[in-house]
């Protein structure tokens, strides 16, 4: 694979005793799209969170083993976990706009990394939301509450706010399940744009959606990572029977 | 007793207690502000008290209570804020953090002539602040600060995680995330907490007897130098407030009209607490407008 973009070495995850995610070893390309598929419970979406150290938050939780980027191990106690989230941007399953206007959901970020430059700051938002494909929508509008948009523009806007950072990866954790079937396949659409630009891993219960979205996919089961190929080999030919067995919907 | 009879019957009982609550409450409040309110008037509430002649008012004594509201806010609400924000925040769960909200409940649960005593032996006597609105300050502040400790975690922990997640996520520092983002949103449980604390200040005798004193000097409402002994703004001179009157004046009142007085100052009183209640629900749900809703 060329232009890994982050990389774990025998990641774990511990919740006190309990072992939620088991030594996985995974690379993920710039520019693509690496679906993480898996039943409820298989720990993709706290792999998920561990990348960008969000699992920090959880009281008892441990990570061991190494989290990749260029030539820096995240995973390190050293390593600043403020400067390192500007680096990985992310989005939840519920769109989490601030209790701001528009504008301000996009221009905190920046703005707090230290740009304080008016015209700057207009330029980076106008980017985001372009990027994201809401700025026709809100751009008479962006001093309305970000809470008066759609659940789909919501979502969009939150995708806008991660990447007004400028980072380079965006993790995903199910951006779409709790979307309107058209603002999901809008979502999806952004996706695809998106990932000219970003490296995005993305966590789904969607088959089609991972068939759909991604270039690479990930199936976890209990912990542990059984198979990881590109999507097309995992839809059509999977190597190992527990991956076929998930994705024609023996189980899960 | 068929099952339906035994509900209808718990039904009863229940309204029953409710009902006789709110007719005591009803009949306390009617009874104060009947007596009371005839006796209150412009001048009677802009005026001095009179020891032994009739017409005396309650000017100073108003003024003395809402000044010593402000100075107890000023010294409660930045000391509140920041242990609420530290106790919700960065206390890790353990045994330190479980002993400190033990203590701070104990002490909010004090009784208020103890916190008086206490007042009187520490902040009086041995700091050597002698009777004053600042000494008096300090005492309410003793029972003042638990509760606005608690509402600040409340208002904090009422904060969805995903906001708070959001924001990190940015790569924002966590104290920015609590300034820029979880304040806010907690700000109206905060205010609305805030000022019903405000209101027990407002309405407190017992630990004010021995800390603010039950005598003010004559004060020049023209003399607005805060160091001058009969400036009203003199934080260091000692005030009787008005809870501290009605008591005093019940209890050793000369002037002919006490009664009338007291009724009147205890009209007042209640008028005043209801005041800051009703504020504290329109301002609350103001802000829940203003942060929360879709425009």
């Amino acid at each position: 694979m060329q232009n890994i973009e982050l990389s774990t070495k025998d990641l774990s995850v511990f919740y006190g005793e309990k072992q939620a995610v088991k030594h996985i070893s995974l690379d993920f390309a710039a520019k693509q799209v690496t679906a993480l598929i898996g039943p409820s419970g298989c720990g993709k979406s706290t792999f998920l969170r561990s990348l960008n150290r969000m699992n920090d938050l959880i009281e008892g939780s441990r990570i061991t083993g190494e989290i990749w980027i260029g030539d820096e191990n995240i995973n390190d106690p050293k390593t600043d976990v403020v400067l390192l989230r500007q680096r990985i941007g992310m989005v939840w399953q519920r769109p989490n706009p601030f209790h701001k206007s528009i504008y301000e959901n996009i221009a905190f970020g920046p703005r707090y990394h230290g740009i304080r430059d008016r015209k700057k700051l207009d330029q980076i938002v106008e980017e985001s939301l372009i990027k994201a494909a809401l700025w026709e929508e809100t751009k008479d509008r962006l001093n309305q509450s970000a809470l008066s948009l759609s659940g789909g523009q919501q979502q969009s806007l939150c995708i806008a706010r991660s990447i007004a950072v400028s980072p380079s990866i965006i993790l995903m954790d199910e951006p779409s399940s709790a979307l309107d079937p058209v603002s999901s396949a809008k979502i999806e659409e952004l996706i695809a744009e998106l990932k000219q630009e970003f490296c995005i891993i993305i966590v789904t219960h969607n088959m089609q959606q991972a068939a759909r979205v991604s270039d690479r996919t990930a199936f976890f089961l209990m912990g542990e990572l059984v198979e990881y190929d590109d999507t097309n080999m995992i839809f059509t030919n999977p190597s190992d029977q527990r991956t076929d067995d998930y994705i024609s919907g023996r189980f899960g | 007793m068929s099952a339906k009879t035994k509900d209808k019957l718990a039904t009863a009982v229940i309204v029953t207690l409710a009902g006789i609550i709110v007719l005591v409450m009803a009949g306390l409040l009617g009874f104060i502000l009947v007596r009371g309110l005839g006796h209150v008037s412009f001048h009677f509430l802009t005026s001095a008290p009179q020891t032994i002649k009739e017409g005396g008012g309650i000017g100073p004594q108003l003024f003395n209570s809402l000044f010593l509201l402000v100075l107890t806010m000023i010294i409660t609400v930045p000391l509140g804020l920041g242990a609420g924000i530290y106790m919700s925040e960065y206390a890790k769960p353990g045994k330190i953090t479980d002993t400190i909200r033990l203590i701070v409940e104990v002490l909010s649960s004090f009784p208020s002539i103890v916190v008086g005593l206490f007042g009187l032996l520490v902040i009086v006597n041995t700091f050597g602040l002698g009777f004053s609105l600042f000494s008096g300050a300090l005492a309410l502040t003793v029972f003042n600060l638990p509760l606005m400790v608690r509402i600040t975690e409340q208002g904090l922990s009422g904060v969805p995680a995903a906001q708070k997640e959001a924001s990190l996520a940015l790569g924002i520092s966590k104290w920015k995330t609590i300034k820029s983002i979880m304040l806010p949103i907690s700000m109206p449980v905060i205010l609305t907490g805030t000022i019903l604390a405000a209101g027990r200040v407002f309405g407190e005798a017992a630990a004010l007897l021995f800390t603010a004193g039950m005598s003010s000097p004559r004060l020049d409402f023209t003399n607005w130098n805060p160091l001058s002994p009969t400036s009203p703004l003199n934080p260091f001179r000692p005030a009787e407030t008005l809870a501290v009157h009605i008591w005093k004046i019940n209890s050793e009142g000369l002037a002919p009209d006490a009664p009338q007085i007291a009724a009147g100052a205890s009209a007042v009183l209640i008028l005043m607490v209801l005041i800051f209640n009703l504020l504290a629900r329109w301002v609350g749900r103001l802000m829940m407008k203003k942060f929360t809703a879709a425009k």
